[in-house]
């Protein structure tokens, strides 16, 4: 077995943050003891340094089930960076006990230990292992809100959708079994993938995509997300809207390698993103809580990165992988200025925005700078990532998905608008309390790097562009 | 750096200047900085004195790579058309500085905010050879105009500045398309390169489609305009200034920067539908203005009239008519600009924008009326004003063309005359309902109306420096499109839109096979 610990490092980073927390968890009373607050998000940042320095990595390990690639090291990074904001955004959560912070910080960290290692797996069973690993940490987080029946609500939700989700894979992945005779996906990549040639490979594949659509909360298997979003608090939503659609996209974007234009399969997953978006804002239209909002939100930014994966070349693959990066990113950004205005963690109406500027000026730029991020208005990262999603599908054919998503962008520019008509132009009715100044400076650095990466995503790109290459020659 | 990037600072002076806005405290002091943000703005813009007159290509390029993989650079470059533009544009911030001086109370520093965004992605849309940075420049101009509408305008300016927001934007989004296709068709986003190439004539009929209707709503032309009036009522006076002077000239740049150069054959193909929306647009603006009682409203109006007639010379493909365009461009920006100062001006004192409760100000306040007669006459192209020049030009290019183009729009000229000497009537001597209390005008609006009514007299008396402007860039781009629309208007014959070809296709085995509708 070729084993080097080297390549592992953000891996390893990751199972140290999840053994201290573990640790501390069984030892040490709550009651008694010292915080561990001011490390974890110290530890986190020393995480995105590790994830920062094995970037350029590559290697084939674990009997050729665990491929350590650009992309797989471009992913890490992306959740790391993603890990680490959220931790930082969850420091002080105030709908949680003390005695379940330490496992609260357990199962978040264990859930992105699954997320880095479901990014170098190229075997359908340990890609099932690792999304395993990163939903049932994910499955304990949701109702981890307070005494809050909708918590509780949105856990069974997620637990069951996921559980049918998962079994639809399962089911998949026997299929593929049975009809490609192999689970590795280099074996697969050089099987054909039409219906003529393989009908049973095709139906394994689709059912096992099928698993991860549920994780990016792609139409039809997007129900979930707004309920779990409003039911989970704030901290725990931002991390379940962000992270696991990171999981999700690099195995579609290892399972979309094997496809190429034309195929039936590529038809679905084109249809099915055009149908994401364009349900997806339509909702969204109409939503008055914010998170629900996003959620809707979500399901339409899955709609755009399958625009990437459909495209199918190494264009593409980066575009798709540079988009969810910049989803993350933008999307934890609305998320950090949520939880900062919800001071006691309530969920927060359309109208609670009303006279942030007065309130809190910053805030409530930083929120601007996220709303026109998630548009993909420029000058900020979402118009990039767009537009690089858009040229690649236009350069394989995709014109009416191209012209759809450009359509779409025009839909949803009302419902992010809303945030920003709220929080610049309505004054607000009462006396509405500031929230406390805290956690302004990282959203302030937040919002710079959704900028910086609208004005110049070239080094970022660069990257994801290696990785792209490396999948499609 | 041997050379100072005049375009670059220009651009990104205000953007600089916003930075350190917050750090001012006091509303006074916030608005001595913006002007003299907006004169230094001016200052800099001086070494565009070395703009040489008789070159047709573009000046001060700077050009650096920016996002290498999908061959985006950060390219600018100045010729004759966004000259005058960007002129235009760095002119008006000082005076929107100044026009908003007391008009503006609340949130001052978030206004001069928005202000200084809105020049900074108006001059970069002028200026911007990557198609990219044009769209950029072109989206990022929209957030700031939606904020001055719907923070600082009239009672229904939610209305108003989503509808405005909405409208651009969905526009826009076509543009998008175009521009991703232009990018796999042409291999670059480069303008001047994307201008050189020459495209399937089926290509260019739907980009020039997806073009022009995101300029179109830009401009905006007739059934796409209903936007406009809202926005121009609502808007705080420096916001339709904005609008009316810079804003809608995007549009009509749009269509000389990209329609005509990129899709020749397309723009003669839809020429005629292009003429008959600026014809309309010129004669509903004209009625439609006739029979308002709100003065932004009717100055709204007069807008949409007067833009139909620099659609109308663009789309006559002749030199007059192109001159007569930019012409026009320029003269509505100073003359429009200058209207709805007056009205704001006007609307301090009345609080009110109705023209009945503006009754009678000839002689309470001359000065005021004075300087409304000026830009109202100019405002009806009448002859020694500036905007006599443009509209006589288009006149000719279209009388020159085709007779029953020019008899078409010439109603509209005389519509210009009905409405705004209606208007200047009723203001001058109608019966004063409260004018007597009112002041004249103060030594600041002076300062503010004055250059603009310089700008009138000199450009209508000596038109020939702006001309001698546009010519090279003009006679360029019409000579371009002229040997290339030639071309491409064989090609359609040679290799016929693939309807055609199908349709040709059936009928071909038709003479050989007995048919019922074929005569034996």
């Amino acid at each position: 077995m070729e084993f080097n610990a080297n390549l592992l490092l953000p891996e390893i980073f990751q199972f140290t943050i999840v053994l201290a927390l573990f640790l501390y968890s069984v030892t040490k009373s709550p009651a008694s003891g010292r915080n561990f607050s001011p490390l974890l998000p110290l530890a986190a940042c020393a995480g995105l340094v590790a994830a920062g320095f094995s970037l350029g990595a590559g290697g084939l390990m674990f009997w050729g089930s665990y491929k350590v690639d650009g992309l797989s090291q471009f992913f890490k990074f992306a959740v790391a960076l993603g890990f680490a904001i959220a931790v930082l955004n969850a420091a002080s959560q105030p709908t949680l006990e003390p005695e379940k912070r330490a496992d609260y910080f357990l199962l978040l960290s264990l859930s992105a230990l699954g997320l880095m290692c479901l990014a170098s797996a190229v075997e359908l069973i340990t890609i099932y292992l690792a999304l395993e690993l990163s939903s049932y940490s994910l499955y304990a987080l949701i109702p981890l809100r307070g005494r809050e029946p909708r918590a509780a609500e949105a856990g069974i939700k997620y637990i069951l959708f996921g559980a049918a989700a998962t079994a639809l894979s399962l089911f998949g992945l026997a299929y593929i079994l049975a009809g490609q005779h192999s689970s590795y996906l280099t074996a697969l990549t050089a099987r054909p993938w039409t219906w003529a040639e393989a009908p049973v490979g095709i139906i394994g594949l689709t059912l096992f995509m099928a698993g991860f659509f549920y994780k990016l909360a792609l139409f039809p298997f997007h129900f979930w997300a707004p309920d779990v979003y409003d039911g989970a608090s704030n901290e725990t939503a931002a991390y379940a809207a962000t992270l696991p659609k990171l999981g999700a996209v690099v195995i579609l974007i290892r399972l979309a390698a094997m496809l190429k234009p034309g195929l039936q399969l590529t038809t679905v997953l084109a249809v099915l993103g055009a149908a994401s978006m364009t349900f997806g804002n339509l909702a969204a239209l109409t939503q008055q809580d914010i998170k629900r909002m996003l959620g809707y939100s979500s399901v339409a930014h899955a709609g755009y990165v399958m625009v990437g994966l459909v495209a199918a070349s190494a264009g593409g693959l980066a575009a798709a992988g540079f988009y969810s990066l910049v989803y993350v990113l933008m999307n934890l950004t609305c998320f950090w200025v949520i939880c900062r205005l919800s001071g006691d963690g309530r969920n927060l109406q359309l109208n609670d925005l009303n006279g942030l500027y007065r309130r809190a000026p910053f805030l409530a730029f930083v929120l601007a700078v996220a709303a026109l991020a998630l548009v993909g208005l420029p000058p900020t990262a979402g118009f990039m990532g767009k537009l690089f999603l858009l040229s690649a599908a236009w350069n394989r054919g995709y014109n009416w998905l191209v012209v759809v998503a450009a359509l779409n962008t025009a839909i949803s520019i009302y419902y992010y608008l809303n945030l920003i008509r709220h929080a610049y132009t309505v004054d607000a009715d009462g006396d509405a309390a500031a929230p406390p100044p805290g956690g302004v400076l990282w959203g302030g650095v937040l919002a710079g790097l959704l900028l910086l990466l609208g004005a110049l995503p070239a080094p970022v790109f660069r990257w994801a562009e290696a990785a792209g290459r490396q999948l499609m020659p | 750096m041997s050379e100072w990037p005049v375009l670059t600072v220009l651009i990104f002076f205000p953007v600089a200047a916003c930075l350190v806005l917050p750090f001012i405290r006091g509303d006074r002091a916030v608005r001595v900085f913006s002007l003299g943000v907006g004169l230094l703005e001016l200052l800099l813009a001086l070494p565009l004195l070395r703009f040489d007159l008789s070159v047709s290509g573009y000046q001060f390029q700077e050009k650096a790579a920016w996002v290498p993989q999908w061959g985006l650079h950060y390219h600018l470059g100045m010729d004759g058309i966004s000259l005058l533009m960007v002129l235009l544009t760095v002119l008006l911030l000082p005076l929107c500085v100044l026009c908003s001086w007391t008009y503006i109370s609340r949130r001052v520093k978030e206004f001069h905010f928005s202000l200084m965004l809105m020049t900074s992605a108006c001059v970069g849309v002028f200026l911007a050879l990557d198609f990219v940075l044009f769209y950029i420049f072109w989206e990022a101009m929209l957030v700031p105009m939606f904020l001055l509408i719907a923070v600082w305008g009239g009672p229904e300016r939610r209305y108003a500045s989503l509808k405005f927001f909405l409208y651009t934007l969905a526009g826009s989004t076509l543009l998008l398309v175009a521009m991703v296709a232009f990018y796999l068709a042409g291999g670059t986003f480069s303008i001047p390169e994307l201008s050189a190439a020459s495209y399937p004539f089926g290509f260019q009929c739907w980009t020039f489609l997806a073009m022009a209707f995101a300029f179109a709503i830009k401009v905006p032309m007739f059934p796409f305009h209903t936007w406009l009036p809202a926005a121009h009522v609502e808007a705080p006076t420096a916001g339709s200034v904005l609008l009316a002077s810079v804003l809608l000239k995007m549009g009509a740049y749009g269509f000389m920067r990209f329609c005509l150069p990129m899709t020749p054959a397309a723009s003669v193909y839809f020429a005629p539908l292009m003429i008959a929306v600026s014809i309309a647009s010129i004669l509903y603006g004209g009625f439609v203005a006739l029979g308002q009682r709100d003065m932004k409203k009717l100055i709204a109006y007069s807008s949409v009239a007067h833009m139909g007639f620099v659609t109308l010379g663009i789309f006559l493909f002749t030199l007059r008519g192109l001159e007569g365009a930019l012409m026009v461009m320029l003269n509505h920006g100073i003359t429009t600009g200058a209207l709805f100062m007056l009205v704001g001006c006007i609307y301090e004192r009345s609080h009110s924008r109705e023209i009945g409760d503006n009754l009678g100000l000839g002689k309470y306040l001359p000065a005021y009326m004075g300087f409304f007669g000026l830009f109202a006459l100019s405002s009806l192209g009448f002859p020694g004003t500036n905007s006599f020049v443009g509209e006589a030009l288009v006149l000719i290019g279209a009388f020159a063309q085709n007779p029953w183009v020019g008899g078409a729009a010439v109603p509209g000229v005389m519509l210009g005359a009905a409405y705004m000497l209606r208007l200047g009537q009723k203001l001058a001597w109608g019966e004063p309902t409260q004018a007597k209390a009112w002041k004249d005008l103060n030594v600041r609006e002076w300062v503010y109306f004055a250059p603009l009514a310089a700008l009138v007299i000199y450009i209508g008396l000596a038109p020939g420096l702006t001309l001698r402007a546009m010519d090279p860039t003009l006679t360029r781009v019409l000579d371009e499109f002229r040997k290339r629309s030639a071309v491409a208007a064989v090609s359609p014959d040679a290799t016929p839109p693939s309807t055609v070809q199908l349709a040709t296709a059936d009928m071909a085995p038709a003479p050989a096979g007995p048919t019922p509708n074929q005569p034996r």
